[in-house]
């Protein structure tokens, strides 16, 4: 007889309860995905009184959800960037030096997604009406910058930590500059980590709704689009086809950087 | 060139970490502490009832505003639905990681992980989105309950005066509900990471010495996973402080700390108001935060 | 060994504080042109971090170190003319072997022909013709050694610095290797400053051994001069196994209380009715203990002062069932007047 349970298998209690975990975490998207193909346009009606795919078509047409889904991309795309540069600068000297302070600098930049999104939020807005500044797009961006940073800076710092320390003192040994150094050896380094950051960054920007609600003035981005059709439904199938769209458009940049960080420290373990 | 430039910077290391750590820093420090700086400052001033202006002037008076019953009110239910949620996602979340952690075969553990993983990062408000359609009064879960002939529970549990209302999404409970599932993730993968720091030969131990699998369980496992389980509710908790878009888009009657600052800086102009009642869930963080930290939680975030 | 004047390293008054840590303090040292010189000392006790500022990843906190007579003490490490190995190879794992060879050549603006040219010639110096095309991470450790030592050698350094490299190297592997390493100096004709803990390493590779302690340097000399004639109790302790005697039982036998040493090896053991020759000395004892190690033997002896003495023969004709009867016997030790090696303290 068996003294201890602790083997490779799982008790039937556990297993349900990991199942019903994880089918609680999926189902609802699904059900959006179900509901794209309503004909019903103004409830929820379930059972779905029938099928039809015309949404789709409907959805392209809209002018609107064109500008709001331009503006999204070019907010996140331009926010991403911002916080590679901001990002991995931060990194390199938390990693370069022991400096007084070090742990400061992580608390700083993890405030934004540790503080609820309205204090973010709320503060932006607050400055920029004390400062007489427009909304803008900018202001949307800077906005968004703030939270974005540490995505970044978290990727690439967890990634200068499991590099050869030694690497960046070979390659000035046999006589690279600094610049040279970042560019032959850093750079490809972190490269990885740079775009799993990059892309997680964008992806968090292109359905960020919270803090855009108080910097983004008149502008509408995609989420704010939807979150004006959660509170005063009017187009509700339309919606419905725009949530689908968001999460496969995000999702493909969140699997992708999931993948990157796997994979790179597998081969990490096979160089060791 | 750049070789001079970099020897230039190679002397003056303290130049060097300068401008590495300039931009990050000026950045977060002048937009981002210098709002919030801003907005403690604006919690000092007050809103000029008559004519709906701002007084620059020091006072008190807008946090006493804070103590009236029904801001006190909001208070309470905000910090009770952020406990109720805490509790429940750690109690779901539990299973599934431990599961993760310790069973699942190695292939199954990487697409178990990616499972949890996206949930995280992608749209919280397609998610939030997702359970207006469900909550819907014709919608889903509804048909569900007529099928299984719960109704009459489900109105039972609506006519009490405090988690009920007029329908399901309306209602504390749906609310409730809405915010377990989008904070589901911040939950799982702390206590997942505090799980698989936990050695399979300390099970084994704790079984060759004699414990039952239960007493494992209870003596081994869960001290152990408990600095995950505070770190994971340090984000369920001060995401559903502050949250307005889940209250707002369910159209829930009752305010939450996020919906009255949203409402006092917006429909109202209030933003002394609003900026003194966002110093309430900042206080109740950093508290909890100093808490978190006598218990161990920093290290498995 | 050349007679240049110039010397290739010259530490003058080299300090290097860490905070509070003297992890060096004010070594004077120099090292001659082409020889192959070891830095031999505990951790922590200043040998890499000597080694860390002739590279230039750390600069001294006062005083001046030159490289074949230029200061260098303030140089980047990409302008001074030294390479190193490291002791985790620092291999670049994205780069295949012969780009990791050729680094040092490319970001020099050598073209790309004549980068693989040497590139070749450097994997055939160190026996691993062919392997160019592969990542390092498909090389065992021994072969990423070669591949690290051939990157800091392509730029032929004036110096090429080796920090620990064989540590992580299996002993049979690192045995072969001390033997390459020594060959391939011998052949490029570069001074090579070599960093170790293991005084056996030191002793069989170098021309000369510099023993740190604490942040200075406590002896320089060769081999056997390290060996022979140790200058300080701890030289004599940390390379190789020595006796100390002082107080009364030296000053019976050497008319000094000063702390003399003498090595295992150097003592005889005899009858107790033995009578020593001229110039010996002689210790009465007790056998202690007894290890048989197949070429040697190692005894343990309790002397007449109550110090316990090692003392090792060879097994010329003995076998173990006579060295082991020996045993809680009466002896009598003897060794000659010269290898008594006074370590003053």
């Amino acid at each position: 007889m068996r003294s201890n349970s602790f083997g490779p298998k799982a008790s039937w209690g556990l297993k349900l309860a990991a199942l019903g975990g994880l089918l609680f975490l999926h189902v609802p998207i699904l059900i959006i995905f179900l509901y794209t193909l309503t004909p019903d346009e103004t409830t929820y009606t379930f059972p779905l009184p029938g099928i039809t795919f015309k949404w789709f078509g409907i959805a392209l047409q809209r002018e609107d959800l064109w500008r709001a889904l331009t503006l999204s991309l070019k907010v996140a795309a331009v926010a991403t960037i911002a916080a590679l540069i901001l990002g991995t600068l931060a990194a390199a000297a938390v990693y370069r030096s022991n400096f007084f302070g070090r742990e400061a600098i992580s608390f700083l930049l993890i405030l934004p997604i540790a503080l609820p999104g309205i204090v973010t939020g709320i503060a932006l807005r607050t400055a920029l009406g004390g400062f007489d500044i427009p909304f803008s797009f900018w202001t949307i961006v800077i906005g968004h910058a703030t939270f974005c940073v540490v995505v970044v800076y978290n990727n690439v710092l967890a990634r200068f930590r499991r590099m050869q320390g030694s690497q960046i003192e070979a390659s000035m040994d046999l006589g690279a500059n600094s610049f040279q150094t970042f560019r032959y050896v850093i750079f490809p380094n972190i490269a990885t980590a740079l775009l799993a950051g990059g892309m997680l960054a964008f992806a968090l920007s292109f359905d960020e709704v919270i803090v855009t609600t108080f910097t983004a003035g008149q502008d509408t981005t995609l989420p704010i689009w939807i979150f004006s059709q959660l509170t005063r439904p009017r187009d509700r199938p339309v919606t419905n086809v725009v949530a689908m769209f968001v999460m496969l458009i995000t999702f493909v940049p969140i699997f992708l950087a999931q993948r990157l960080s796997a994979q790179s420290s597998d081969t990490e373990g096979e160089t060791k | 060139m750049l070789n001079r430039a970099s020897t230039y910077l190679y002397h003056r290391p303290r130049l060097a970490l300068a401008l590495l750590l300039g931009p990050p820093m000026i950045y977060m420090v002048v937009v981002y502490l210098g709002a919030l700086f801003n907005l403690l400052i604006y919690s000092f001033y007050y809103l000029e009832e008559f004519t709906g202006l701002i007084v620059r002037e020091f006072t008190l008076s807008t946090y006493a505003q804070l103590f009236e019953p029904a801001n006190l009110d909001i208070f309470k239910r905000t910090t009770v639905m952020a406990a109720a949620v805490t509790v429940a996602d750690a109690l779901i979340a539990f299973p599934l990681s431990y599961y993760t952690a310790k069973f699942a075969s190695p292939r199954m553990k990487t697409w178990l992980v990616i499972a949890i993983t996206i949930p995280l990062w992608s749209s919280y408000l397609v998610r939030v989105y997702a359970w207006k359609l469900i909550l819907a009064q014709e919608g889903i879960l509804s048909w569900f309950i007529n099928l299984l002939h719960l109704d009459g529970v489900l109105s039972w549990l609506l006519s009490f005066e405090s988690i009920g209302g007029s329908s399901l999404a309306l209602s504390p409970i749906g609310l409730f509900i809405v915010f377990v599932y989008i904070w589901l993730p911040y939950m799982i993968l702390p206590i997942l990471t505090s799980l698989e720091r936990v050695p399979k030969s300390l099970l084994e131990a704790s079984g060759d010495l004699g414990a039952k699998p239960l007493q494992t369980f209870r003596t081994v496992i869960l001290p152990l996973a408990f600095p995950g389980v505070v770190a994971g509710s340090i984000f369920t908790f001060s995401l559903t402080l502050g949250d307005f878009i889940a209250p707002i888009a369910l159209g829930n009657s009752k305010f939450f700390i996020g919906m009255a600052v949203y409402s006092y800086q917006g429909t109202a102009g209030n933003i002394p108001l609003a900026a003194a009642m966002t110093m309430g869930p900042i206080v109740i963080m950093i508290v909890y935060l100093l808490i978190a930290r006598r218990l161990g939680a920093f290290d498995a975030l | 060994m050349s007679n240049s004047p110039t010397p290739a390293i010259r530490f003058n008054q080299v300090s290097r504080y860490f905070g509070d840590v003297k992890a060096v303090d004010q070594v004077n040292l120099e090292v001659r042109d082409g020889e192959f010189f070891s830095m031999l000392g505990p951790s922590g006790s200043g040998k890499t971090t000597c080694l860390r500022m002739i590279a230039g990843f750390d600069r001294p906190t006062s005083g001046q170190i030159f490289l074949y007579g230029q200061d260098v003490s303030s140089l980047p490490p990409y302008e001074r003319d030294v390479n190193t190995v490291f002791q985790d190879y620092a291999l670049f794992p994205h780069m295949n072997v012969a780009d990791n060879i050729a680094y040092g050549l490319m970001v020099k603006k050598v073209n790309k022909s004549e980068r693989m040219r040497r590139a070749d010639e450097m994997l055939e110096l160190v026996r691993l013709t062919g392997f160019g095309k592969r990542k390092p991470s498909q090389l065992s450790g021994g072969q990423r050694q070669r591949v690290a030592l051939a990157r800091a050698l392509v730029n032929h350094p004036k110096v090429l610095l080796l920090d620990e490299p064989l540590g992580a190297l299996d002993l049979k592997l690192r045995q072969q290797m001390q033997v390459e390493l020594k060959s391939i100096q011998q052949r490029v004709g570069i001074t090579f400053i070599f960093v170790t803990h293991d005084q056996e390493e030191a002793l069989t590779m170098s021309d000369r051994i510099a023993v740190f302690n604490e942040g200075k340097i406590s002896q320089v000399g060769t081999p056997a001069e390290i060996y022979e004639r140790p200058a300080s109790p701890f030289v004599a302790g940390f390379v190789g196994t020595s006796n100390l005697i002082g107080g009364e039982v030296a000053k019976r036998l050497t008319g000094s209380d000063k702390m003399f040493s003498i090595r295992p090896e150097k003592i005889h053991l005899g009858n107790v009715n033995s009578q020593p020759e001229a110039g010996m000395v002689s210790l009465d004892g007790a056998v202690r203990d007894v290890v048989y190690l197949g070429l040697f033997t190692r005894y343990l002896v309790e002397t007449e002062g109550g110090i316990d003495l090692m003392v090792v023969e060879q097994n010329l004709k003995t076998t173990s069932m006579d060295v082991l009867s020996v045993k809680g016997q009466k002896v009598r030790l003897f060794w000659h007047k010269d290898h008594i090696n006074p370590v003053g303290g």
